[in-house]
């Protein structure tokens, strides 16, 4: 019987995954832009792991970038002067961005839109920093830095995989175990969580962890599969806000979600977002509009209000 | 009263303040295990404040404040609900999104060491057949019940129950106050703030009256609506 129970809650879980992993390997095939895949991939994974911060604790991360750009520039640094294996160097990129979590985790003590500003202005410093001219020659400063020696896009097209893989398998988990559960209790009520004994602060700052975790390794994957970037390119406020909204219209709380928000979405700025911009801003726009007023749940909630139930 | 030596809660010289206003001035006291211990005194007194400072909402400025025999007035409340300590809201505090049941659960996997039957609480709160029903669709009174429920489901032996009788009929008062009875009898000790001083007489054998953050009074009710001082403090003098 409890073998039953545990396969039966681990099943969505792992149809997502094999709907995500048969998706991506067959996709090139049958669509030549494997970069243009490649980033979409990056954005499901930033949005996933925003998801795991924002779906599960209410908090909203704007500077989630800079886990990305932290990830991106300490994997790059790796391989520039560690000379280990590149896969190494993107585990590094991961550690990094945890390591910075941990430094940023007294923000987990702001709530609301002081949490999201803060963590802006902790992306922004860390862009500056890293983009400053008397860093050049540790960071490149302005001028990025180049790793192209280890450029390999199939290789690094599959570590991406390999991320969103963990990102939604980390989502699925949050969603179905009991940890997940006192997530949800925490995020409707703290103190009542806190007096149904469970370790409020600890498991907020596990999940802050792991999102951080999951946008580092995001960046280093990003970065080798680059290899010349600029500061720009991967501390971009606009990563954030991708990520936001895309997780916003699929649904955040949700492992689906954030998945079907950032296909759809990232499909229609590549259509029209380059070659005609207004357009985009517009549609773009106008969904946001349309979102906050009728569906604040995102567009699974169609679903949800329905009744039928949304994995 | 009580004797010091079976005490489980003590409180002795503890002080809170906001800014320049003292909202618990050199409170002591002591609660035994299977006793019901009425906390009563006109608003802005301080009761819900010493509810908050035995839960670790808030923490004492000084004074100390031990169960059995620890000191805990530096514990989180986590921790406090996993040694014992638990307690209602005066509005209550569910998780809106989750089923009545699953509210009881996580309380009883978190909270507590014991296997908690889930059942057996549903039972005793009348809330077992609103068992899968989101808890934000539940009355007012309904989820106060559940939030005695989720306390309960940690197997306190510590039990803060804050103003539980507003709001409820002659007929819920009563049954509310066969529960709380029911359970001193198991030995849990309970603290119970409420204005409704029928209900209260029923239940506690010892009240204590809070005035403006001071102890003003401890022993029977009766006693206390004869003591002046308490006279002055909820009718003026």
């Amino acid at each position: 019987m409890p073998d039953d129970s545990l396969l039966h809650k681990l099943r969505p879980g792992a149809l997502v995954l094999a709907l995500l992993a048969a998706g991506f390997l067959l996709l090139p095939h049958m669509y030549g832009n494997q970069s243009l895949l490649f980033t979409l991939m990056t954005f499901i994974v930033l949005t996933q792991g925003l998801n795991l911060l924002y779906g599960f604790t209410g908090y909203l991360p704007f500077g989630y970038v800079g886990f990305f750009g932290c990830g991106a520039y300490a994997t790059s640094l790796l391989v520039l002067h560690a000379h280990l294996p590149v896969l190494a160097c993107v585990a590094g990129g991961g550690l990094a961005a945890v390591l910075m979590a941990l430094v940023l985790g007294p923000l987990l003590r702001l709530s609301g839109a002081y949490f999201s500003i803060a963590s802006l202005a902790a992306s922004q410093i860390l862009y500056f920093v890293v983009s400053n001219t008397n860093l050049a020659d540790i960071t490149g400063g302005p001028y990025g830095l180049k790793i192209e020696r280890v450029f390999a896009p199939d290789a690094s097209y599959l570590a991406m995989l390999a991320v969103l893989l963990l990102t939604s398998g980390l989502a699925a988990y949050f969603r179905s175990s009991r940890f997940g559960m006192e997530l949800r209790a925490m995020k409707q009520d703290p103190t009542s969580a806190a007096m149904a004994g469970i370790d409020v602060v600890r498991e907020r700052l596990i999940v802050w962890l792991v999102s951080a975790l999951v946008a580092g390794l995001a960046g280093g994957v990003y970065a080798w599969n680059l290899s010349v970037f600029y500061p720009d390119a991967v501390f971009t406020l606009q990563i954030s806000v991708f990520a936001i909204v895309f997780a916003l219209f699929g649904g955040v709380g949700t492992v689906i979600g954030p998945i079907v928000g950032a296909a759809v979405l990232y499909t229609l700025y590549s259509a029209i977002g380059i070659s005609s911009p207004q357009y985009f801003q517009l549609i773009y726009g106008a969904l946001i509009v349309l979102l906050v007023l009728f569906l604040p749940g995102g567009i699974l909630s169609l679903f949800t209000r329905r009744g039928i139930r949304v994995f | 009263m009580s004797s010091e030596a079976q005490a489980l809660l003590r409180l002795s010289g503890v002080r809170k303040h906001f800014g320049g206003l003292v909202v618990l001035n050199d409170v002591g006291f002591s609660v035994a295990p299977g006793e019901i211990v009425g906390l009563v005194g006109p608003n802005g007194s301080g009761k819900t404040t010493a509810i908050n400072v035995i839960s670790g909402l808030f923490r004492a400025d000084a004074g100390l404040v031990s169960f059995a025999g620890q000191d805990i007035n530096r514990l989180p409340m986590f921790r406090r609900a996993q040694l014992g300590i638990n307690r209602s809201f005066q509005v209550p505090k569910v998780f809106r999104d989750m089923t009545v049941r699953e509210n009881i659960e996580v309380a009883a996997h978190c909270g507590s060491k014991r296997n908690t039957d889930v059942d057996a609480i549903l039972d005793d709160l009348d809330l077992a057949a609103l068992a899968e029903k989101p808890a934000g669709s539940l009355t007012v009174n309904q989820q106060k019940l559940l939030d005695l429920g989720r306390a309960l489901a940690t197997g306190p032996k510590l039990l803060l129950v804050d103003e539980i009788g507003a709001g409820l009929n002659p007929a819920e008062l009563n049954g509310i106050a066969a529960l709380l009875q029911n359970l001193a009898a198991r030995g849990i000790a309970l603290i119970v703030v409420e204005h409704l001083l029928d209900f209260l007489n029923r239940i506690t054998a010892r009240v204590i009256v809070l005035g403006a953050g001071r102890m003003l009074f401890e022993g029977s009710l009766d006693a206390a609506s004869r003591d002046p001082e308490v006279v002055a403090a909820f009718f003026g003098s």
